[in-house]
């Protein structure tokens, strides 16, 4: 058996070393949103022989767009994005930059306008909200024959915002690094992620509540204290999480590899996020249920005020 | 076994065969009519993604001195249809969102460009009031909102007459209320010019002759063709309030296809890999698992048929999610026989509360997705609700499999004596302590 919950504080240390570069990248404006929240065009294009970035972007600064970006994709295709377009402007950007480069086909093309965006933004903030009081009362009223049952789903939501965090804070970084711009599947990935972390943090508190319950018939003399129960519990749960996360991965690795483009970073996203919620649930919810057993938040205060007083 | 466990096997047998029948690709169908659908056509509905189309969705914007009424968007639905039944495109899909929103589905649609320019024909009637200006045919005319004296929605009837020397002209009938308006305006602006113009275009100006009430004549020089034209523009095309497109989508149907192949490629690698390691890991059990989920598979792919479900990419990727869970029921099940099994007890007593004590675990977590899966539904748009409701039926029907399929089938297995053997559940280590 390993010990987990006593190295808590380790695990608080490699919490914050995960989160604490995403949330510097997001606060210096790392996450990209795309044009499903901003409004604008984007093109996909493919064409008949190798091309290159910088060429496609002249003709589309040429065209009147200083602000296109143009990526490129593999099979000699190129995603280009400008402000909201009507068909006719984009009609004939596509028409200039086939003239200019070479011949090929435009494979589709989205033009959402700002107000659109707008929404989406406001109704991905509302739907992580209410999914996480849903779920707050839910684990509540799963689990209310144990005791403190508000910590409980606090906890869980802290281990949900924690990875939904993570989560942001990684595409921030890529957004930083590769430019990469995040669209309304994102959000789709950002609320599954809440899912599966809290999915996966129920079964181990599941675990718990029902070591709990026998824990607690047994006489006083051979009763594990609650920290060796989360504990034990939570041991108990590693091998099924680390086979269904990997079962999970498996299957997110062929879409990865196999999937095309048009998915593939919400698959990424997915597999970044089972990874964290795996850890989170067994490592960090357990640890933060010991904690407030223990009351570890009061305890360090006192050292700290303790030290500080001592200081001067 | 027992009889009633044999009974339960059978049933699992119907559901498979039922669910393969209909789930297999050219699958004849079932010779009946739910609630008006012929369930012969059993193919799966492919969302405008992955089989090609065009998406629009428009928003009513009315102009400063209009408000939108109770009635406008159901008018500028089936004004939209009319269109689009113009177009003889097979299942367009038009319907109202919210207040003032309208989506337009096109699938297959390989010109957007075609579509769009039909639509754009938004057909706004104005009659505009000119002073004692006769305007020429064709010319440009923005709407002026101070003298506007009818708008599209005034409009009930349009036809095509002929005056007594045999030129055509456009006769058109008022709604009561408009009726009312027109009678006390005409009457009080005689000898003005009024002015009719469809989308800003004149198309004929007349003098005010006598006040008009309910009913009057548009006259011009056009021939009969033209005045049916403008005739059937002003019955189907007068819409009450114009159009803003704020969203276009326009998938070509090769890089739909490509996208469909590409997932199903994967998602069968993916399921592959998954049933290896499961077997691998857990021996016995983990073909039982592997049975299961095709039997979980088939169910979800003819639920999918029947209901019908559009698959989208989002769809797929949410039906790839609920493998997992599906297969995370089993892990957990299994991980549970296996506590047992090394803590001494006998195999068909392992096996029966593996199930037990796995079934609050599967239950409270597959509760917690499934309420996630309400949030998108309700929140989310497009992709997003095709994602949740794929995620959905695959986590109701991953429950039916772990709990009822593959349980039953490993009670079947293990009155094979050969397979009952600790070692073929994974589970040869020495039994752990408990504390």
């Amino acid at each position: 058996m390993f010990a987990i919950t006593s190295r808590r504080g380790w695990w608080y240390l490699l919490s914050l070393a995960l989160l604490l570069p995403g949330v510097i990248a997001l606060l210096t404006g790392g996450l990209k949103p795309g044009i499903d929240f901003t409004g604008g065009s984007l093109v996909q294009l493919r064409f008949d022989q190798d091309i290159t970035q910088q060429a496609v972007q002249a003709v589309a600064v040429d065209a009147g767009y200083p602000g296109a970006t143009v990526q490129l994709t593999e099979d000699r295709g190129a995603l280009v994005r400008t402000p909201p377009l009507d068909v006719e402007a984009k009609n004939a950007l596509v028409a200039s930059i086939f003239e200019r480069i070479g011949p090929g086909q435009e494979l589709g093309f989205s033009i959402i306008g700002p107000v659109v965006g707008a929404e989406l933004t406001r109704a991905a903030a509302i739907g992580v909200a209410v999914a996480s009081a849903l779920i707050l009362l839910y684990v509540m009223w799963a689990f209310r024959r144990m005791e403190r049952p508000v910590v409980l789903g606090l906890a869980a939501i802290g281990a949900l915002l924690h990875d939904a965090l993570f989560l942001l804070g990684v595409f921030a970084l890529l957004g930083h690094a590769l430019g990469v711009q995040v669209d309304a599947l994102f959000v789709t990935a950002i609320l599954t992620v809440i899912g599966f972390s809290v999915n996966d943090t129920i079964v181990v508190f599941d675990r718990i509540r029902e070591n709990r319950q026998r824990h607690l018939r047994l006489a006083d003399a051979q009763r594990p204290t609650f920290e060796q129960t989360v504990n034990f519990s939570a041991n108990q749960s590693l091998t099924r999480s680390l086979n269904t996360s990997l079962t999970a991965l498996l299957v997110l690795l062929a879409l990865i590899v196999l999937g095309g483009p048009t998915i593939r970073l919400f698959v990424v996203a997915l597999a970044a996020g089972f990874l964290i919620g795996t850890y989170s649930s067994i490592f960090a919810a357990s640890s933060a249920l010991v904690s407030w057993d223990r009351r570890d938040l009061p305890r360090f205060w006192e050292r700290f005020r303790s030290k500080l007083t001592l200081a001067r | 076994m027992r009889r009633r466990q044999w009974a339960t096997l059978a049933f699992i047998a119907v559901i498979f065969g039922f669910a393969l029948y209909v789930s297999l690709p050219g699958t004849p169908g079932l010779p009946i009519q739910v609630a008006g659908r012929d369930l012969s056509d059993l193919r799966f509905r492919q969302g405008l993604d992955l089989q090609g189309g065009l998406h629009v969705r428009f928003q009513a914007s009315p102009p400063p001195d209009q408000q939108l009424q109770d009635g406008d968007m159901d008018a500028v639905k089936r004004i939209i249809e009319n269109r689009v039944n113009a177009l003889g495109v097979a299942e367009p899909l038009i319907q109202i969102e919210g207040d003032n929103r309208l989506i337009v589905e096109l699938p297959g649609v390989d010109d957007p460009e075609e579509a769009i320019r039909v639509f754009r024909q938004t057909g706004q009637l104005l009659v505009i009031n000119t002073g004692f200006e006769f305007i020429d045919e064709g010319t440009l005319l923005p709407a002026d909102p101070s003298q506007t004296v009818l708008r599209g929605r005034d409009l009930r009837d349009a036809r095509v007459g002929f005056d007594s020397l045999g030129a055509p002209m456009i006769e058109f009938d008022l709604q009561p209320d408009a009726a009312n308006r027109f009678q006390t305006y005409t009457a009080s602006h005689l000898n003005e010019v009024l002015t009719i113009t469809v989308d800003d275009v004149v198309i004929s100006s007349a003098r005010i002759e006598a006040a008009i009430r309910d009913s009057g004549v548009i006259r011009g020089s056009f021939t009969a063709d033209e005045a049916r034209n403008v005739a059937i523009q002003l019955r189907y095309g007068a819409l009450p309030v114009p159009l803003e497109v704020v969203e276009t989508l326009s998938v070509r149907p090769t890089l739909g296809q490509e996208s469909l192949q590409a997932s199903l490629r994967a998602g069968i690698v993916g399921a592959l890999l998954v049933l290896v390691f499961m077997v691998a890991f857990y021996r016995v059990p983990g073909l039982v698992a592997a049975l299961a989920l095709m039997v979980y598979a088939s169910v979800v792919f003819a639920v999918f048929k029947l209901i019908p479900v559009t698959l989208t990419l989002s769809g797929l990727a949410g039906f790839i999610l609920s493998v997992g869970v599906a297969v995370d029921a089993n892990i957990l099940i299994f991980e549970r026989t296996r506590e047992e099994l090394r803590a001494g007890r006998a195999i068909r007593g392992a096996v029966e509360s593996g199930f037990n004590r796995a079934w609050p675990s599967i239950r409270d977590s597959n509760i917690s997705t499934l309420i996630i899966c309400a949030v998108l539904f309700g929140f989310g748009s497009g992709g997003v609700r095709g994602f949740a409701v794929t995620l959905a039926i695959g986590v109701a029907v991953s429950m039916f499999s772990a709990i009822t399929v593959s349980r039953n089938l490993l009670r079947l297995a293990i009155t094979l004596p050969v397979l009952t053997r600790p070692r073929l559940f994974g589970a040869g280590a020495p039994a752990g302590s408990e504390t």
